[in-house]
C-alpha cells in the first residue's frame, strides 16, 4: 500500500521533470516519456485505491489524506483523457506537478479514518464521490488551459512572440479544449450534486438542508452554468472565458477545501477522526 | 573521394539573368540526364535545377575530363556561350562536394536559410536520375545520406522553425490564433506584392473564401478572379467584418480604413470569434487601438518586421548546430567511401572467414582428445585451405579488371553479401 503510494508520487514527480524538460527542449521523446510516467502513476494509484476499497469495503475517502489522493488520481485521469482527445501536450507542466504536489501534501495529513464507516456504505455515495472528483479535475484542467491561453494571448497581443508563443498551441485549440473541460466538468458536477442529494435524503431524510457545503456547491454550479450559458448566448470565448475558468476554479477550491476548514457542515462528519 | 564532383552556380555566384538561361525544366532534366549519361567521362550524374541554383553532381574516374564534359554540356545544351557563365561556376571535389551537397539539402546554402522546398526539389532531381539510371552506387548512397542529414538537421535544430519573411510571419501568427486556417474567411483590402503573397500563402492553407475590396471596383474584380474570390466595394468593408476572420490591408489611403468603433460594433454580431488584422500599408490602414479590443489582434508592418528579425537571429544560431551535424555526416560518408577500396574489402573478407574456420576447428577438436599435436595442426591447416579455396574466386573477381566498370558496386555488394560492415 505504502509502497504503491510512494511509487505513484515518484512517477508524478519524474513526469513533471520530463514535462518541464519538454517545455524547454521541445523533443517528442520527452513528452512521450512524461505521459507514460503519468499513466504509470495513474495505474499504481488505481491499484492502491482498489486495494483499499477491497479491504475496507467502501470507497477510501474517509479523511483528507485519502480524499486528496483521490483528487490527484482524478486529475491525472482527466488529464490523460483530455490529452488523448485534444493533444494539448504542454498541459502536462500543469497537471503532473499539481498531482505530485497534492499527493505529497496528502502524505503529511493524519490518516485516522472517519468515525462512522457505516455512512460510506451506499451506492449513491460512490457515484457521488467519483463524479464530483472527476468533475473537479476537469475544471482544474480548464483552469490550467485558461492560464496557458492567457500566456499565449499575451504573447500575441504584446507582439513579442517569445518563449511561450512557440511552445503553446494555438488560441483556438486552447479555447476549444478549455470549453470541453468545462462542459465535461460541469456535467459531472451536476451528476455529483444530484447523487449527493439522493444520498443525503437516504441518510438524513432531506434532499437539501442549506448546509454551507451545499450552498457553496450551488454557487459553484451556478457560476459554471452562467459561464456556459454566456458562451452559447453571446459567445463568451477567448480571454474572458479563460479568466472565468480560472476564477471558477478558485470558487471550486473554496467549496472543496475552504468550506471544510472555515465553515462547519455535515461533510465534517466524514472527516472527523475517531475519538 | 576524388571521384565525386559537384559543379554549378547559385544565387550567390550568378545573377538571375544567367541563372534563368541555365535553368532546366523537369522535362529538360530528363533529356539532359540522358545526354550526361551518354558521355563516357561521366559515370554517374544527378542534375539539380531550382530557381536559385543549377548543379550537376557527378562521379567520375577521371575528374578533369568529367568537369570539362559537364561545362561543355551546359554550354551546348543551353546554347549559351561558356565564357558568359564560366566565372560564375563553382567546382567542389571530394569531401567539399559532399559537404556542399549536404548543406544544400539541409537548406543552409539557400537564399532564405532554412526554407523547406529545397529538399523536395533535390528529391525530385534524384528521382529523375534514378528513372534515367543516371545515378549509381556512389551517388545513390550520397543522395540518401543527404536526405538523411537534411532530416536530422530539420528535427534536431530549429533552423526551419520560424518564418523569416513578412508574409510568412503573418501566416504563422494566424495559425497561432486560429489553429488550422481551413475554412477561414479572408478579406483583402487594397493590393500590393506583400499582400498578394500573403493571400497566396493563405489559399495554400485552404481558407474557405477570399473577398477583395479595392478603391476601383474593376481592380477588385480582376484580383478576385485571380483568387477565385468575390469582389467587394470599398463601402461594404464595414459590413464584411462580420463574416471575415483574417483581414489583410494594404491601401494607399492617408487615414485609417477601419476604425476602432467599426470593429467594436461588429464584435457582438461575430459572437466574439477572433479577428486578425494584418496591416501592411504605410501609412497604416487599421487603427492600432483595435488591438486593445478582446479577441481582436492587429499586426502592422513594423510588428511583423520585429517578429521576422527575431526569427532570423534564431536561425543563425541554429545554423551553427546544423554545420556540426553536417561535418559529422561528411566523416561518416567518407568512411563508407573508403571501404569501397578493394584491398580493405578483401582483407576484411579473409579475416572474417579464417577466424570463423579457426573457431570451428577448435570447437571440433575440443571433443577429441586422442589426437597428437601434429594431427591437430593438420586439421587447422585443412580448415585454412578450405577457406582459401572458397574465397579464391570472389577475390580474383574483385581484383580483376573485369569488374572495373562497376567496381564500386561489386565491392558494395560484397560488403553487404558477407556482412563485413556490422560484424561483431
Amino acid at each position: 500500500m505504502e509502497l504503491l503510494f510512494l511509487l505513484a508520487v515518484l512517477c508524478y514527480m519524474l513526469s513533471s521533470a520530463w514535462y518541464f524538460a519538454f517545455l524547454f527542449f521541445q523533443k517528442k521523446r520527452l513528452r512521450q516519456t512524461g505521459c507514460c510516467l503519468l499513466a504509470a502513476g495513474f495505474g499504481l494509484q488505481t491499484l492502491e485505491i482498489a486495494v483499499a476499497f477491497a479491504r475496507c469495503g467502501h470507497i477510501p475517502a474517509g479523511n483528507l489524506h485519502e480524499t486528496l489522493a483521490i483528487c490527484a488520481w482524478a486529475l491525472v485521469g482527466a488529464f490523460l483523457v483530455f490529452q488523448y482527445r485534444y493533444r494539448v501536450n504542454i498541459l502536462g507542466i500543469y497537471a503532473a506537478p499539481m498531482a505530485a504536489l497534492i499527493l505529497v501534501a496528502s502524505a503529511h495529513l493524519p490518516r485516522a479514518t472517519a468515525s462512522r464507516p457505516d455512512l460510506f456504505k451506499s451506492f449513491w455515495l460512490v457515484v457521488h464521490i467519483i463524479t464530483i472528483f472527476l468533475g473537479d479535475a476537469a475544471l482544474a484542467l480548464a483552469c490550467g488551459v485558461g492560464i496557458l491561453y492567457l500566456l499565449q494571448e499575451n504573447a500575441i497581443k504584446r507582439k513579442n512572440p517569445g518563449f511561450f508563443f512557440r511552445r503553446l498551441p494555438s488560441l483556438d485549440r486552447l479555447d476549444t479544449t478549455g470549453h470541453a473541460c468545462i462542459v465535461t466538468g460541469f456535467t459531472l458536477l451536476t451528476i455529483g450534486i444530484i447523487t449527493g442529494m439522493i444520498y443525503a435524503r437516504a441518510v438524513w431524510g432531506h434532499f437539501w438542508t442549506w448546509d454551507p457545503k451545499e450552498v457553496w456547491s450551488a454557487v459553484t454550479w451556478v457560476f459554471y452554468a452562467a459561464l456556459l450559458h454566456e458562451r452559447l448566448a453571446v459567445g463568451w470565448r477567448g480571454r474572458r472565458a479563460a479568466i472565468m475558468a480560472i476564477v471558477g476554479f478558485a470558487v471550486l477550491l473554496f467549496t472543496f477545501l475552504g468550506v471544510n476548514f472555515l465553515l462547519q457542515g455535515h461533510h465534517g462528519q466524514f472527516m472527523k477522526p475517531k475519538q | 573521394m576524388e571521384k565525386i564532383l559537384l559543379i554549378g552556380l547559385n544565387h550567390k555566384t550568378a545573377p538571375v539573368d544567367i541563372r534563368e538561361c541555365l535553368a532546366f525544366s523537369p522535362a529538360d532534366t530528363e533529356s539532359a540526364l540522358e545526354a550526361l549519361t551518354a558521355d563516357p567521362a561521366i559515370e554517374e550524374s544527378v542534375l539539380l535545377s531550382t530557381c536559385n541554383r543549377v548543379e550537376i553532381i557527378m562521379a567520375a574516374a577521371r575528374p578533369d575530363e568529367a568537369v570539362a564534359a559537364a561545362k561543355k554540356f551546359l554550354a551546348v545544351y543551353k546554347q549559351v556561350d561558356l565564357k558568359k557563365f564560366e566565372n560564375s561556376l563553382y567546382l567542389h571535389r571530394g569531401r567539399d562536394a559532399v559537404r556542399h551537397l549536404f548543406r544544400v539539402a539541409s537548406s543552409l546554402d539557400s537564399m532564405m536559410v532554412g526554407e523547406p522546398q529545397i529538399l523536395g526539389q533535390l528529391k525530385e532531381a534524384y528521382r529523375s536520375a534514378t528513372v534515367k539510371k543516371a545515378s549509381g552506387v556512389i551517388l545513390n548512397r550520397l543522395l540518401h545520406r543527404a536526405f538523411f542529414v537534411a532530416k536530422r538537421v530539420r528535427s534536431e535544430t530549429g533552423i526551419g522553425d520560424h518564418a523569416v519573411s513578412i508574409s510568412y510571419a503573418a501566416i504563422e501568427l494566424a495559425r497561432k490564433i486560429f489553429g488550422a486556417l481551413e475554412g477561414k474567411r479572408v478579406l483583402m483590402i487594397g493590393a500590393g506584392e506583400m499582400a498578394e503573397l500573403a493571400v497566396e500563402h493563405l489559399i495554400r492553407h485552404r481558407v474557405a473564401q477570399v473577398e477583395v475590396a479595392n478603391r476601383t471596383f474593376e481592380r477588385a474584380v480582376i484580383l478576385a478572379r485571380r483568387y477565385k474570390g468575390t469582389p467587394v466595394r470599398m463601402e461594404e468593408v464595414g459590413q464584411r467584418l462580420v463574416e471575415a476572420d483574417i483581414i489583410i490591408s494594404s491601401t494607399g489611403a492617408p487615414g485609417f480604413v477601419i476604425t476602432r468603433d467599426q470593429v467594436k460594433g461588429v464584435r457582438r454580431k461575430r459572437r466574439n470569434r477572433p479577428l486578425f488584422f494584418i496591416d501592411i500599408a504605410v501609412p497604416r490602414d487599421i487603427d492600432p487601438g483595435i488591438n486593445r479590443l478582446g479577441n481582436v489582434y492587429v499586426y502592422d508592418i513594423d510588428d511583423l518586421k520585429g517578429v521576422v528579425e527575431e526569427n532570423v537571429a534564431d536561425r543563425r544560431k541554429e545554423a551553427v548546430k546544423a554545420e556540426r551535424i553536417i561535418d559529422e555526416a561528411v566523416i561518416g560518408f567518407n568512411k563508407w567511401y573508403d571501404s569501397l577500396d578493394v584491398v580493405p574489402t578483401i582483407v576484411a573478407l579473409r579475416e572474417k572467414y579464417h577466424r570463423m574456420a579457426r573457431r570451428e576447428a577448435a570447437k571440433t577438436l575440443n571433443g577429441i582428445d586422442h589426437l597428437s599435436a601434429r594431427d591437430r595442426e593438420s586439421v587447422f591447416k585443412m580448415a585454412r585451405a578450405i577457406v582459401n579455396k572458397i574465397l579464391h574466386e570472389p577475390t580474383a573477381y574483385l581484383k580483376s579488371d573485369g569488374c572495373y566498370g562497376n567496381r564500386a558496386a561489386s565491392i558494395d555488394i560484397t560488403r553487404k553479401l558477407f556482412n563485413l560492415d556490422n560484424d561483431d
